[in-house]
């Protein structure tokens, strides 16, 4: 399998080169490598012409680096039933740049795009309803940044007075613990109640 | 009536309704009985699956797969073991690929007889899905005498199985397949020939095979549709590829083609378990369960009561977990509901960077609009029940 990928990453490169900034083949699968200009071209390339056949879109979604300065990846996953192969195509992106969308070339990617959107904040043109989809309705935030904690931010119950579902802010009953057990010596660094204290001074 | 007396109505099917199939809120504009457009507003068993894969380590990761298609908790586990293994270069024993393989086969019964009977019920027949629910319990059994729970399994982990199966066990599971088919028979019997049931399924949810690929179907789905595409077939993994079956398609594409295709499918499942139950008990009969390698698979508790070695890795295992080697794959299981995969972004790290669950009903579910506009009212619990949607995997 990985020849065929191989030969169909020189087509690839050959034919649409300036669509493509890198190709990388590791584990077996192929990588390509795109900007967010060429990124509708691109897979309409990867659609329509007879050596690629990609004609099934697999997904769409998300990846979070934040230490980058174009901080998202766009991760595309396509699949080819006619050539049996697939193909992952990356785009990096940041808060402020949108991805135009890939609804008119796939029309699958709809939800795909509206879950990037609600997970990363990733903005998508184009798309016909770019709105939340997982999360509740009114939730504020991008859940699977990395800067957004686990625990979340409010909190949700059935208040018996108002006869209504009421948003609190989170309390924790007992600190969030991430348990860290990489190095034995040096651990997590817990701060114990109190400890904050101490510093200070 | 006047002209300006007629308008469109909408509305709200769910999030509690029976044919929901969970907790699903449709949003319909109905002109008449005759649907314009269908809002599927999900969401509403978000857990948070893929943020809670991120802060834990690879052997923690593994429940959560359960929980997402809990029809068939076993091949999501499968799924995200493969994308691990092929990340960390992993070889599986052949013992272990046909245990996998045969609970991944018993995982495609519990789930096409929980939908073939269930889509019964949401198009008015109440006796299939008693006939199908006392073969699922008898099969949840086989999952509770492998690995002690009914549904949330924990049991192909990455390297391969948590623990051997006894072989009184699959001796049952040997057992148990001819009444199944005999059971099979009885189903299709009541309902294949049914004339209310042709009425509510044939020529409904017709979906072509280039719109199938587009809208990122898979599974059953494309198969429907005419497309000769299993992943067990053209992608083969596990032992699949030394595995006698047949895979069948459809010709319509419509609701009552996936009903066949999956009545054909346990049959065809029936016939893996068969080969693989003959395989575990000749010439795969003893033999390691998952990979020899002591920095993955933690030893057993016999190992760690005399080799210090073992003793370490047990702990550093189950505390620190393995550490991954940097890099992406994706890795995807033919699940019964469709294509069922795991993009897993490792940083080198013991936990996971980023786990992307593709879940092949959410694909499915989004095309609700496009399969249900013109059709009517009632139609829509009948397609609903064709696409196989399981909220656990689709909401995650």
């Amino acid at each position: 399998m990985s020849e065929a990928l191989n030969e169909l990453a020189t087509y690839i490169t050959e034919t649409r080169g300036p669509l493509v900034s890198k190709s990388v083949m590791s584990f077996g699968e192929l990588t390509l490598i795109s900007t967010v200009e060429n990124i509708i071209p691109l897979l309409t390339f990867l659609r329509d012409d007879t050596r690629c056949g990609f004609i099934n879109f697999t997904d769409i979604c998300g990846v979070d680096w934040p230490q980058r300065v174009d901080r998202f990846d766009v991760v595309y996953h396509l699949m080819s039933p006619k050539q049996n192969l697939r193909i992952r195509i990356k785009v990096a992106t940041n808060e402020d740049q949108p991805v135009p969308s890939a609804t008119a070339v796939y029309p699958g990617a709809d939800w795909f795009e509206r879950e990037a959107y609600d997970m990363y904040g990733i903005l998508f043109t184009g798309h016909p309803d770019l709105r939340r989809i997982l999360t509740d309705y009114g939730f504020e935030g991008y859940p699977l940044r990395k800067d957004f904690p686990t625990t979340g931010f409010v909190e949700v119950r059935y208040d018996d007075e108002a006869k209504r579902v009421v948003y609190e802010p989170v309390e924790l009953k007992q600190e969030f613990r991430n348990f860290d057990f990489t190095s034995p010596w040096e651990g997590t660094d817990y701060v114990l109640p109190g400890d904050e204290k101490a510093k200070a001074q | 009536m006047n002209e300006h007396n007629v308008r469109n109505f909408n509305i709200n099917f769910g999030p509690q309704h029976p044919a929901a199939h969970g907790v699903l809120r449709l949003v319909l504009e109905l002109d008449g009985e005759i649907v314009e457009r269908v809002d599927p507003h999900i969401g509403l068993l978000h857990r948070g699956t893929e943020k809670l894969i991120e802060t834990k380590t690879y052997l923690q990761a593994v429940p959560y797969f359960d929980r997402l298609d809990y029809v068939a908790p076993m091949n999501q586990e499968h799924a995200f073991a493969m994308a691990v293994e092929k990340l960390t270069k992993t070889e599986v024993p052949i013992r272990s690929q046909l245990i996998r393989v045969l609970y991944s086969e018993i995982g495609r019964i519990l789930s096409h007889l929980l939908n073939v009977t269930t889509q019964a019920m949401d198009v008015g027949a109440l006796t299939p899905p008693l006939w199908g629910f006392e073969e699922r319990e008898k099969l949840m059994v086989f999952y509770e005498r492998a690995c002690g729970a009914r549904m949330h399994s924990a049991y192909i982990r990455p390297g391969g199985v948590h623990q051997d199966l006894p072989h009184e066990l699959v001796e049952d599971i040997g057992k148990w397949i001819d009444p199944f088919l005999k059971t099979v028979d009885d189903i299709d019997e009541l309902l294949t020939g049914n004339r209310i049931f042709k009425q509510r399924n044939v020529d409904i949810g017709v979906v072509t095979l280039d719109d199938a690929w587009a809208w990122g179907f898979s599974g059953v789905m494309v198969r429907g549709s005419g497309a000769a595409w299993d992943l067990r077939k053209s992608q083969p993994y596990e032992c699949y590829a030394d595995l006698d079956f047949d895979i069948p398609i459809g010709k319509n594409g419509d609701c009552f083609d996936r009903y066949l295709i999956r009545m054909i499918e346990m049959r065809e499942s029936a016939k893996i378990m068969r080969q693989c139950v003959d395989r575990l008990l000749g010439d795969a009969k003893i033999g390691p369960i998952s990979s020899l390698d002591g920095k993955i698979v933690p030893p057993k508790r016999g190992e760690m009561k005399r080799s210090m070695e073992a003793l370490i890795h047990h702990f550093k295992l189950y505390t620190e977990g393995y550490h991954v080697p940097e890099g992406e794959v994706y890795a995807a299981v033919e699940a019964p509901k469709g294509e069922f995969g795991v993009y897993l972004v490792s940083d080198g790290s013991n936990k996971p960077y980023r786990c992307k669950i593709k879940a092949p009903g959410y694909a499915h579910l989004q095309a609700m609009d496009y399969i249900c506009r013109g059709h009517q009212l009632a139609d829509v619990s009948a397609v609903l029940g064709s696409l196989d949607i399981v909220f656990g995997e689709v909401d995650r």
